[in-house]
């Protein structure tokens, strides 16, 4: 940022209000930056700080009853606040061009992809007929996708998710823009992908001289990718300054907090807690160890589950056969045990037949082979309609990765809480459940007057400890946890980990953690599968694992996880 | 779009605090809404009360003052039989509302019943149930409704199963769909996790989710069943005169009108239009006040 070069897109005191009917609610607050040419700057801060609201204010693709209340938006030299809404047409693609968070909401599901981008080439008039897909499959080149003459005439159904974005991140630069904003492109994706999409967007833009502004909740990622970081809360810009300098001596509390909070390797279960807490110097809790040579409490052997073929069967008893095909095998044949109190991470990609897995356990789906056995008894032959009655029911609890998903809209937490325990306890009597419920609630930190609430009424965080709450309530041996902090904000899953290591500390259950995040996983696991394509391809102590993976499929997928630089402050404790 | 979403979030919060605050709200928003509400207020008081505050008897006859056109003493005018058409108007509207209601209801809870199991079990349940439905909805429902009146009896209980059947499949299929994306949601398989039978789990955590669109539906559904249970009382079956009912009353006046006597057929007939037109604004309302998109 010399004074040479005038910024390529400056903001100044921007503020943006949204009219609700309870009055105008100012999403962002005197915000200002620039970006120069070729500078990558990442935009950090949790859900609720105004990154989103920021981006979209300088595309003026603002929700209807948004309006930029004061401030100045301009992009060399256009007053992008002023311009008219032709101007923007102009702007938007051929200037400064977007990738948004979901790839498949993206695009249009009934057209072809290459055609799709011969759409938006046509619409600023850049290229026409045979020329236009000509440099459609180029774009889908540039994009890595292999075979972009085939792929050009796919549906966007047909690719999976990391192609979605590549085609979304094609049909963005398919003007040549110079400026790109990408809106937590890599939200739902694994992170192998993760790290190839945003590896190529760090291609191009070094290629291209593109200008990108990286809106991210992870550290780490921003940390990767940007030489500068503004770092948002609340609608208001906390701090700004070089990657270096800002891991090296953030100069705000939050900021501090923040970084801390984030996983890495070295961090520890209290450490992620902000500096205020007084946990944090504290030890992590410890939980009971069982005696060596004590039975399992859990052993899954040779588990296998082959989804039919899409196509089914005909009904025909002549074609039952020809077109029963073979079927998908999602689990293949794994076995594995689990101590009691121990807690074992496992770890793999979407698609890797790590839910499947944790369902045939939960007995919430049949496997088509294999047992599981639970405390002694052989638990995979109860049908899984019937296992509702089962008196193993209560020992056996999940916690669902979207919390919002599994509370029931119309209970409020304190039913919800109650369901299990009006099922299965020998509590009876509404004084009995509330008193246990209450109980609960103590034990998740969550204040019992919230406790009347509707889940829509509650923060993710809140509505997080409602799902475990439940979950706890019939006091299980094994709790199974699908990655019940991937929807969280980095703050948030710092307390809901600590919440969760202090109750295995408590009441002495076993955890089986799923997650496609190891660095989470090492915090609260002692033991750790990695699963690729239905088969366990590493098992071991989770530090081991950690600091020497025995398969390349595992040093990818510790690769492949963003880590921030360590902060000064962790440093000193190292030394 | 989480940022966008945070302010409005807070907001709904503190609205929902307040109780009817968001009632308030959409009333004041859109005001067609109180309308709506004000016109079946209207329409409930005259079916409880109608009968009491009718100036006149229903069906006493007076052939001295037949045929009168509308004046200060018969608002509406009279009949060919002397009896006041305001007094008959007001009467009917108790016998009409209860067929549909009656009908609504029946309808409203057996399609909630068939559509909620097949889109929860799928399989079998849904192929068998849908194919009834289907077989159903390929009759021209009215003239299905006429046959099992004319088949079963003509009274007002068999008008009101005619009603019922021949709306069952709307029902059905909201409740289906509804009930089809809720079948694998997080809450129901926490549901199951909690020791929920199959038979709980429908009622209590699928069946109140489903509610929202279906009583949307069951409010624009009560126009049209007044409108059926008219229809077949127009056509002679169903409730025989001299009962006062709009259907009966439109058919009696409608062979009046060519010599003149327009009063007999144009307000029984205004009274079932605005009716159903009531039933439909306030069906427009209801998904106002109940959507929780609409909360913003």
């Amino acid at each position: 940022m010399s004074p040479a070069h005038p910024p390529l897109v400056s903001v100044e005191d921007l503020t943006v209000e949204f009219s609700t009917r309870d009055g105008t609610v100012a999403a962002v607050r005197d915000v200002s930056f620039s970006l120069a040419r070729g500078e990558t700057l990442g935009i950090v801060g949790e859900s609720g700080s105004g990154k989103s609201v920021t981006s979209f204010a300088l595309m003026r693709i603002l929700d209807g009853n948004g309006t930029i209340a004061h401030g100045e938006l301009s992009y060399s030299g256009i007053d992008l606040r002023r311009a008219t809404d032709r101007t923007m047409r102009e702007v938007r693609g051929r200037e400064i061009s977007m990738i948004f968070q979901n790839p498949r909401s993206a695009l249009n599901p009934i057209r072809k992809v290459g055609q799709q981008i011969e759409d938006v080439l046509s619409e600023h008039a850049v290229a026409v007929g045979a020329t236009a897909k000509r440099r459609a499959i180029e774009l889908l080149e540039t994009v890595r996708i292999h075979d972009p003459e085939q792929r050009y005439h796919a549906y966007p159904h047909e690719l999976s998710g990391g192609m979605c974005q590549r085609v979304v991140i094609a049909l963005a630069l398919a003007c040549e823009p110079k400026v790109l904003i990408a809106d937590e492109p890599t939200t739902g994706l694994d992170v192998t992908t993760q790290k190839a999409i945003v590896d190529m967007i760090r291609d191009l833009t070094v290629a291209r001289g593109l200008s990108t502004i990286l809106i991210t909740h992870d550290l780490g990622l921003a940390a990767s990718y940007c030489q500068r970081i503004i770092v948002m809360k609340t609608g208001e810009v906390i701090e700004q300054a070089d990657v270096a300098d800002l891991f090296a001596s953030p100069r705000q509390a939050y900021t501090r907090a923040l970084i801390e909070a984030t996983p890495r390797r070295t961090a520890t279960i209290r450490g992620l807690l902000p500096p205020d807490d007084p946990r944090r110097n504290e030890t992590d809790p410890k939980p009971p160890q069982a005696p060596t040579g004590t039975p399992p409490l859990l052993s899954v052997e040779g588990l296998t589950k082959v989804f039919p073929a899409a196509t089914p069967a005909s009904w025909l008893p002549w074609r039952r056969k020809v077109d029963g095909a073979e079927g998908f095998k999602a689990v293949d044949g794994i076995s594995f045990t689990i101590a009691p109190g121990e807690s074992v991470g496992l770890v793999g990609e979407s698609g890797c037949g790590k839910s499947t897995t944790s369902m045939m356990i939960m007995r919430l789906l049949d496997p088509t082979e294999g047992s599981i056995t639970l405390d002694g008894a052989e638990i995979s032959q109860v049908p899984a309609a019937r296992f509702a009655r089962h008196p193993l029911r209560g020992k056996l609890q999940f916690v669902f990765q979207d919390a919002t998903d599994s509370l029931n809209p119309r209970f409020t937490a304190a039913r919800c809480i109650a369901d299990p325990l009006m099922r299965l306890s020998d509590l009876r009597g509404s004084g009995a459940i509330r008193t246990r419920v209450e109980e609960l609630a103590d034990q998740v930190g969550l204040p019992r007057n919230l406790l009347q609430r509707f889940p829509h009424q509650l923060s993710g965080g809140q509505k997080a400890r409602v799902g475990i709450a439940r979950a706890i309530a019939l006091n299980p041996t094994l709790l199974i946890l699908d990655e019940p902090t991937a929807a969280l904000d980095v703050s948030v899953q710092a307390v809901v980990l600590n919440l969760l290591a202090d109750l295995r500390a408590d009441l002495g259950m076993s955890y089986l953690f799923v997650s496609h995040d190891l660095n989470v996983v090492n915090l609260l696991c002692e033991r750790v599968l990695v699963m690729r394509a239905g088969q366990i391809i590493e098992e071991g102590p989770t530090n081991q694992v950690m600091r020497a993976p025995q398969m390349d499929y595992t040093r990818q997928l510790l690769e492949s996880s963003p880590e921030p630089p360590p902060s000064l402050r962790t440093e000193k404790v190292i030394v | 779009m989480t940022e966008a979403a945070a302010p409005v979030e807070a907001s709904s919060v503190k609205t929902t605090a307040r109780p009817g605050g968001h009632l308030v709200y959409v009333l004041t928003e859109n005001p067609v809404s109180i309308v709506a509400i004000i016109g079946f207020a209207v329409i409930v008081f005259a079916a409880v009360f109608g009968p009491i505050i009718a100036p006149y008897d229903p069906l006493a006859t007076n052939a001295s003052i037949s045929l009168q056109p509308p004046s200060w003493s018969h608002w509406f005018g009279t009949d060919q039989l002397g009896r006041d058409v305001f007094s008959r108007v007001l009467a009917a509207a108790r016998l009409d509302l209860m067929i549909s209601v009656a009908a609504v209801t029946l309808s409203f809870f057996v399609g909630a019943a068939i559509g909620t199991s097949a889109g929860y079990f799928g399989g079998w349940v849904d192929r068998i149930s849908g194919r009834v439905i289907d077989t159903i909805m390929a009759f021209p429902l009215f003239v299905l409704a006429m046959g099992i009146v004319a088949a079963m009896g003509n009274t007002v209980e068999n008008i009101i199963y005619a009603t019922a059947i021949i709306n069952v499949p709307f029902y059905a299929r909201v409740a289906r769909a509804e009930a089809a994306i809720h079948r694998h949601a997080g809450f129901v398989q926490a549901a199951k996790l909690s020791g929920n039978s199959d038979l709980l789990i429908l009622a209590i955590h699928v069946f109140p989710n489903a509610l929202p669109p279906m009583a949307v539906q069951a409010s624009l559904n009560m126009g049209w069943a007044i409108l059926n249970a008219a229809g077949l009382s127009f056509i002679g079956l169903g409730v025989r005169p001299p009962t006062p009912e709009w259907g009966i009353m439109v058919a009696e006046g409608a062979n009046f009108i060519v010599s003149g006597e327009w009063w007999l057929a144009i307000f029984p007939g205004l009274a079932l239009m605005l009716t159903v037109f009531t039933f439909n604004l306030l069906g427009d309302a209801l998904r106002d006040i109940i959507d929780p998109r609409r909360r913003t």
